[in-house]
This record gives structure tokens, C-alpha cells and sequence, in this order.
């Protein structure tokens, strides 16, 4: 079986996947990659499945080498990337072979990058997913020297791009109320859409702080509501009125009001903020955010279709030949000027 | 506010309340009625799970559409009053020996003062009580516990608790929840198990389910380390099935 191995890993780089739909009953919050469009753009650059487990990287990556030959695709938050030196592309798929060493560094925008192989990464399967929940002790961080598995790949192509959608310098997260919403008073929710705020420094894939100037967002009998279900994206205020957007790996129930929750489709927008980053809320309607949602939706059933064979300048091309005298490894068709 | 109320969390969920505070009938209705609408097996409904005095919803938008689950919800709630509603069956009885205070679980004394009772009172009134598993909730397997007598309705800390360990006893708001996890916490520690209800890789990960019950009997440090060092998983609790 081929496989990466891991030279030299950033602190906080774990596997993820979809996480595990279904289990709130038994405590298991849903948890699976923070950033859901760039583990869809990986599976379409790959012509995989999006179900399949990629590599998440806060912030920095790593050194991989390959044990055979794979394919691997590079999505989410634009980080340095080299093949043996050579710099890579990201939002984009390319051919390891065995030996060759792949450096991804740190992140030039946003938090999350991801590094996808083809057949996914085979690693063991935990209360029905392989995705790592630090907090509930499954799985653990990725370490030095940690192999990471190929599942069977069904497919060879590879030299395929796409032009991501940005959610990388944050923007305008649109929100629903929820069933806490009338905790708070219709001023305080006013206020809240008026309000510009920033990414705090508290961020991790259970939520992301925000800050502001001026005054918080509190709610009546903070401190005494009985605790109640977590829906991902559900905006959490602390003691202190301060907000916390709660991400798909929240646990499965909290006591701290929340005054509405961002649309799924606006979640890769907070978690891939960087520290100081510009955030704020738009109150749109249930019927909005189900139709802003389906847009979503239909946009990354669409992704296989975007994803186009990379645009090559042949002069910058010194691996050329190479290229073409290892061709057993690409695809008869695939065009490397095209 | 009447209940029992809908409410929508988020884009794809739906929650059914019977009450704004936890009493024994409110979690009893929830629970019942959790297994309500498991059984009607509606189409499109991907996810029924409880909390303490709610049950929610996950469904399929594409599918099943808001106004349609409330009705069908509402049309549930009517059948009967599930306030009155029985425990559903197969729950058992778990009772797991218990060091309350010490430097094991060091915020006893604080939270019997806040109670208006000495230690020894405190250590007495929570190591009888028969508690159930009112939901699990917050991380794998891990249980709210309740309800305690009304002496035991102490708010949250404003501050976290930076860590407590697997099997710390915590109280808040007149519940217990039992530790699964090593985490930060804004409820005091005043009892310590050797009991782990969430265990990657046994047959059976998450021990516990919502409507067991559990009592937590004082034992000394000796007694403890013993159990302990003899049952890792358990720490000497005992499980009996409750007779329906």
C-alpha cells in the first residue's frame, strides 16, 4: 500500500473527514473538517469521492515523502508548497512518485490547509469516521514518522486546477434566529448586525472568538438557562457577552445562550479568518438562508465539472521531460499544454 | 411561555420543549416522546436525539419541509400527555463508589457552604441521591445527572475550571454531570470516580444511556485506589437492570 511519510509536521495537523452525522444522542458531536468546500474541491480534483479523509493543517504543513507512487491534491488555505524544490500549485491535483519528498509550508492566507491523496487516507475507522475529535480522545495529532495510507485509488488524473471560491479574509457570515434568539432584546440583536468585529485570539476547531469595541451582547439569566443542543455554527455568548461562533466540532450541548446561528455555507468564512480578521453578521430570514444554502449546494456538486487541466507555461517547465518520460503515471489524454 | 413550544435551530433542525426548567416530568416527557418519534420513522427525519427537557430534530430540507415536520410534531404531541408519559424500558441502575472531597475533589467544601450545609451533611445528601441520566450530552458518553434537591440549584462559575479529569463528579444547577473527558469546566468538582463512560475500542464504547440511573456512594481513598487499580474501566461500580 502507498503512503506519505511524515518527515517533519506542523502542531496542529490531524485527519479529517465528513465527521460523524447522527450520534448526538450518545454525546459524539459532529466534528469532520472545519473547512467542508475545500475537502469538496480535494475530492473533485482527485475524481474521489468527498467522503474520503484528507489531511487538515492549521497554519503550517510539513515534510512528506513518498513511499510509491500517489496522488495527492492541495486545497483550502493557500500555503508553500514544493515538490523535491520544485514549487507546486495550489488548487491543484499532481503525480508523487516514490521517494519524492513534498514540503508544504505555512499559510500565505487563511488557517486551514488540506492535503488530500488519492483512495483518501486509509487510517482507522473511530465511532464510524476517521476525522480526529481531540477533545473526546479520538484520534490525535499527526507526529513525526506517522504513516499515512492510500485507500484504493480509482483513478490516475492528475494536473487538474480550479479557481476557489475566497473565503479567506473574512467578509459577511448571514445568520438565522434560533430558539434562543428572543433571549436576547431586539436592540441587542440590531446591534449586533451593526457591529464590525474581529477574529480574538481564542480560535480553534470548536469555535472562533470574536471581538469588538463598545459594549457585549448579553442575553437574560445568562448564567442559569439550562443547557440545550448545539447546532453547528450557533453563536455562543460568554459570561462577558462576548461571541463565540460555535464549528462543527462544538460539544454536543451548551449552557451559554446563543443568539442565532451562521448558514453552513459561511463557516469555512470564520474558520479560515485569521487573527484580527474583519467579520460581521447579516440577520437574513429562514426561506433566505434555505435558498442561499441550495445555491451553496448546487455550487459544490459542481465542482468536478471547474476543475480544468493547470494552464502550463511550457518555458517554465524544467521538468518537462521528465514529466512526459514517467508518463506511465499520467493519463494517455491529458495534455500537459493545454 | 406554554408548553410544549417548536423552535428551528439552525437551517435543518427542529426543537420540541416542554419546559424552560429541568423537573423530573419535563425530562420524563422527553424522553418518551424521543422514542415517539423514533417509532413513526417519518421520511426525511435524519437525526432524533434529547437534551435535558427538548427534543431535537435533524432533517432534510430538500425533503421535508418546516411547516409539514411541525405539523406532524404537533399532531404527535397531542395524542397524549407526555408529562404523564412512563420511562421507556431497558434502563438500569448503576451505583459507583465515590471519594467526595479531598484533594481528589477539592471544591466540595465550597459548594456545601453555597448549599447552607456542613461537609458531612453535603457528602450525605449526594452520596444517597438516586439521579437519572437525564441526556448525554457535551462529549462522548458523558451524562447530566439529576435532578438534586433544590439546595443544590447553585449557579455556574463566571470563571472555567481550567481542567477536571475523566471521572470527576461536577454539580451545577442541581445536576451532576460525570466527566468522560479531561476538560475545562464552569461547575465544581466535588466527588471523583474511577468510572470512564466513554471507552474507544471496548465492546461497548458509551456505557451509559439516557434514563439509567446512578448513585454515587461515598467510599475512603483506600477503598477508591483499590477499585480502581482492580476495575480501570469502572472503577467498582455495580449495573443492575431497573424492572419495567
Amino acid at each position: 500500500m502507498n503512503a506519505l511519510k511524515v518527515l517533519r509536521i506542523g502542531p496542529l495537523v490531524s485527519i479529517q473527514d465528513q465527521g460523524r452525522p447522527g450520534q448526538l444522542q450518545q454525546g459524539v458531536s459532529r466534528g469532520g473538517a472545519v473547512d467542508l468546500l475545500a475537502l469538496a474541491e480535494g475530492a473533485a480534483l482527485l475524481r474521489q469521492s468527498a467522503d474520503l479523509a484528507a489531511l487538515e493543517m492549521a497554519g503550517m504543513g510539513g515534510l512528506f515523502e513518498a513511499t510509491g507512487p500517489l496522488r495527492i491534491a492541495l486545497t483550502g488555505a493557500p500555503m508553500q508548497a514544493s515538490l523535491d524544490g520544485e514549487a507546486l500549485a495550489w488548487n491543484a491535483s499532481h503525480q508523487m512518485q516514490a521517494g519524492q519528498r513534498l514540503e508544504i509550508g505555512a499559510a500565505r492566507r487563511g488557517v486551514y490547509g488540506y492535503l488530500h491523496l488519492g483512495g483518501g487516507i486509509d487510517s482507522a475507522v473511530m465511532l464510524g469516521a476517521r476525522a480526529a475529535h481531540l477533545m473526546s480522545g479520538l484520534g490525535r495529532t499527526i507526529a513525526l514518522d506517522d504513516l499515512l495510507p492510500c485507500g484504493p485509488d480509482q483513478s490516475s488524473e492528475t494536473g487538474l486546477g480550479l479557481t476557489p471560491e475566497d473565503r479567506f479574509q473574512g467578509g459577511t457570515l448571514r445568520i438565522v434566529a434560533g430558539f434562543q434568539s428572543d433571549l436576547f432584546a431586539a436592540d441587542v440583536r440590531a446591534r449586533f448586525a451593526e457591529t464590525g468585529f474581529r477574529r480574538g485570539s481564542r480560535a480553534n476547531r470548536m469555535g472562533v472568538e470574536l471581538v469588538s469595541d463598545g459594549a457585549g451582547f448579553a442575553a437574560e439569566g445568562q448564567l442559569n438557562i439550562l443547557s440545550e443542543i448545539i447546532v453547528s455554527g450557533d453563536v455562543q455568548m460568554t459570561g462577558d457577552g462576548k461571541p463565540f461562533v460555535l464549528l462543527r466540532e462544538a460539544q454536543t450541548t451548551g449552557g451559554y445562550p446563543r443568539i442565532g446561528t451562521v448558514l453552513p455555507c459561511d463557516l469555512p468564512r470564520v474558520g479560515q479568518a485569521q487573527a484580527g480578521t474583519e467579520l460581521r453578521f447579516d440577520w437574513v430570514s429562514l426561506e433566505e438562508g434555505l435558498a442561499l444554502q441550495a445555491r451553496h449546494d448546487a455550487q459544490m456538486k459542481s465542482l468536478p465539472g471547474q476543475c480544468l487541466p493547470l494552464l502550463r507555461d511550457p518555458a517554465h517547465m524544467q521538468d518537462l521531460l521528465a514529466y512526459q518520460l514517467i508518463s506511465g503515471v499520467v493519463s494517455a489524454d491529458a495534455d500537459p499544454f493545454a | 411561555m406554554k408548553f410544549p413550544i417548536i423552535r428551528t435551530a439552525g437551517l435543518d433542525g427542529m426543537l420540541v420543549t416542554f419546559s424552560d426548567a429541568l423537573s423530573e416530568a419535563s425530562n420524563r416527557a422527553t424522553l418518551a416522546f424521543c422514542e415517539a418519534v423514533k417509532a413513526s420513522a417519518w421520511p426525511g427525519v435524519q437525526e432524533v436525539s434529547t437534551s435535558l427537557a427538548s427534543v431535537f430534530l435533524r432533517f432534510d430540507v430538500n425533503t421535508l419541509r418546516h411547516e409539514t415536520l411541525q405539523e406532524r410534531l404537533w399532531e404527535l404531541l397531542s395524542q397524549q400527555d407526555w408529562l404523564q408519559a412512563p420511562l421507556p424500558g431497558g434502563r438500569r441502575l448503576w451505583q459507583v463508589p465515590t471519594v467526595f472531597g479531598t484533594e481528589l475533589a477539592p471544591q466540595l467544601g465550597e459548594a456545601a457552604d453555597a448549599a447552607g450545609l456542613s461537609e458531612a451533611r453535603a457528602i450525605e445528601s449526594l452520596g444517597t441521591a438516586r439521579v437519572r441520566v437525564l441526556t448525554i450530552g457535551f462529549a462522548p458518553g458523558q451524562p447530566y445527572l439529576g435532578p438534586l434537591g433544590a439546595e443544590w440549584n447553585l449557579p455556574r462559575q463566571t470563571e472555567l475550571t481550567p481542567q477536571v479529569p475523566v471521572g470527576a463528579l461536577v454539580l451545577a444547577i442541581s445536576q451532576f454531570v460525570l466527566f468522560a473527558t479531561t476538560a475545562p469546566t464552569g461547575w465544581r468538582h466535588v466527588g471523583q470516580t474511577g468510572f470512564r463512560s466513554f471507552q474507544l475500542g471496548s465492546q461497548d464504547p458509551i456505557a451509559l444511556r439516557a434514563g439509567d440511573e446512578m448513585i454515587f456512594t461515598p467510599v475512603s481513598r483506600s477503598d477508591y485506589d483499590r477499585f480502581c487499580a482492580e476495575d480501570s474501566r469502572f472503577g467498582g461500580a455495580s449495573r443492575e437492570e431497573i424492572p419495567a
